[in-house]
């Protein structure tokens, strides 16, 4: 199939079947993305990041993260070493590489937590009120209450230290959000007449949230959480900052950049280089969250 | 085919109780189509919406087809009843193809041959074959209620119920409309209850009328004698006026 028939194909205000009314929405929320520049390097910053993770050890030597070599301690950049080596003598670009597995690792487990608690709070708040709405609400409300990297800090203290116990100190003090946020989309649509119409049908509430509500809900629950990815990068950078996070020789960059900072004036990369990578990765995500906003935006308008 | 008895609707609990419709009674044979009208705020959707089972009714019975309907409504009682709404703009989930909006109550209903059925279904309302694949939001007003009304009928109900279904849409849709639930309810013997504020609408589909004011049922008319003036109640009255427009002091 030509470029030029594929196009008609996916646009085609009369699709002749599911499979190609879905492509076509697809594609026509994919041609609004493609026209936000903003988004689009966003994207590009995402999908690298995650290219880099897979191929990382193509890019550089899977020992060269973690190998110390106390001869090569805190060498500039040169051509062996990109951005230098660490107080360690480890190379920093290797280990900066090697991180973006810890934090993409992060930012899915999260997120993995984080959408299907809050859903599983905010639905049936949303749905059913009374008092089934005014308990999750509360407890939503406690966890709101508190700081969230004091929380987190708090969590991850009593939990130990460790990437397993930094994601659910994380994913504990993430989700109310997202609770919030899916109660609120809820109420807007539980008396909507397709809603009554399914109602009349005989569907159950389970089927009536699983099929009618759930899926205006989760455009925007996942908009909000590719928002929120800078803060969930940031707050597990400050943990490993802190040491509650991935622990040493991990190269975590939130760590890394623990590592560099009594020699930060003399030896500015140690710590600046991890550092870059943790602004870049949220300002990626923050970027594509405004763009999958701005379709959403003009689909639903 | 419909019975009310003594049929009361109230909102809310206790103290903030509000009773939207009280002690209405009224029948519709099988194959009868039946008008509701009153101003807005007279309880005519309330009573349409007892009936549905959307809300429960606080007292007296809702009979269809012989059953009196439970609080709770099993799959086979829903399926006697089905309704459609006013607004075609909020009553299809605009993230569902009319194809998937067609499916559901198949599936909800457990009905074999979705494929035949849905083909049927659009056939019947005057949609093609290029409409199946579309999304709410690439069709016009007249062709959303068309498949909500295609939605209504696809299970098969006995009782169709109609929420002011032509007062969201241009005056000349508003026609073909009408005209598709005429044929409708002829090809298909299917009861009808309407409500609308247009005495045109009721008069042009529904043979009895009942006019409601306040929560109550006032009087029970056919659609000639609304159209003849021949009626008992004030209230009635002074509906016939103000639709016909031409009168002063109204």
């Amino acid at each position: 199939m030509s470029g030029t028939t594929m196009r008609g194909w996916l646009l085609d205000p009369a699709p002749h079947s599911r499979r190609q009314a879905r492509f076509g929405r697809w594609y026509r929320a994919w041609l609004s993305f493609q026209s936000n520049s903003l988004a689009m390097a966003g994207l590009l910053i995402v999908a690298s990041l995650v290219l880099i993770a897979i191929a990382a050890p193509l890019l550089a030597d899977p020992n060269a993260a973690t190998l110390q070599n106390l001869a090569q301690r805190l060498q500039p950049s040169s051509a062996a070493h990109w951005f230098g080596t660490d107080e360690l003598g480890r190379d920093v670009f290797a280990r900066v590489v090697f991180g973006s597995r810890i934090t993409l690792t992060i930012v899915a487990l999260v997120s993995a937590i984080v959408v299907p608690v809050g859903l599983g709070i905010g639905l049936p708040a949303g749905y059913f009120g009374g008092s089934i709405d005014a308990v999750l609400m509360r407890l939503t409300d406690i966890f709101l209450a508190f700081p969230r990297l004091v929380l987190a800090l708090a969590f991850a203290a009593a939990l130990g230290p460790g990437i397993e116990n930094a994601v659910i100190a994380i994913a504990l003090t993430a989700w109310p959000p997202y609770a919030r946020l899916a109660r609120a989309e809820t109420l807007t649509r539980r008396n909507a007449e397709f809603v009554q119409a399914a109602v009349l049908q005989g569907a159950s509430h389970a089927s009536i949230l699983a099929r009618q509500i759930v899926p205006l809900c989760l455009s925007s629950v996942l908009i909000r959480l590719t928002l929120d990815m800078a803060g969930i990068i940031i707050t597990a950078a400050g943990l490993g900052f802190l040491g509650l996070g991935a622990q040493p020789p991990a190269p975590e960059w939130g760590a890394m950049v623990a590592s560099g900072r009594q020699v930060l004036l003399t030896q500015w990369w140690v710590a600046t280089i991890p550092g870059i990578a943790i602004f870049i990765t949220s300002v990626g995500f923050n970027l594509l969250g405004d763009g999958l906003r701005d379709v959403s935006d003009s689909r639903s308008a | 085919m419909i019975r009310l008895e003594q049929v009361s609707v109230r909102y809310g609990q206790g103290r903030h109780s509000m009773t939207a419709a009280s002690g209405i009674s009224f029948s519709v044979p099988p194959g009868e189509a039946f008008g509701l009208v009153g101003e807005s705020g007279s309880g005519k959707s309330t009573v349409l919406r007892a009936i549905a089972g959307l809300i429960p009714h606080a007292e007296g019975q809702v009979v269809l087809a012989g059953q009196p309907m439970p609080k709770q409504r099993n799959r086979a009682q829903r399926r006697l009843v089905q309704m459609v709404f006013q607004d075609p703009y909020g009553s299809l989930h605009p993230n569902q193809t009319v194809d998937q909006t067609l499916a559901s109550p198949l599936r909800i209903q457990g009905l074999g041959d979705g494929e035949q059925r849905i083909a049927t279904a659009l056939r019947e309302v005057g949609l093609g074959p290029e409409h199946r694949f579309r999304f709410p939001h690439q069709l016009s007003g007249g062709q959303r209620q068309r498949v909500a009304i295609a939605r209504a009928l696809i299970v098969a109900p006995q009782i169709l119920l109609l929420d002011e279904p032509t007062s969201a849409l241009d005056v000349s849709v508003q026609a073909e409309i009408l005209n598709l639930l005429v044929r409708l309810r002829r090809e298909r013997g299917l009861t009808m209850l309407m409500v609308s504020h247009d005495l045109a609408v009721i008069a042009h589909l529904c043979d009895r009328v009942g006019v409601m004011q306040q929560g109550a049922l006032v009087e029970l008319t056919s659609s000639d004698a609304l159209a003849t003036g021949a009626v008992q109640h004030r209230h009635t009255q002074d509906l016939l006026r103000s639709s016909a427009g031409y009168d002063i002091r109204a």
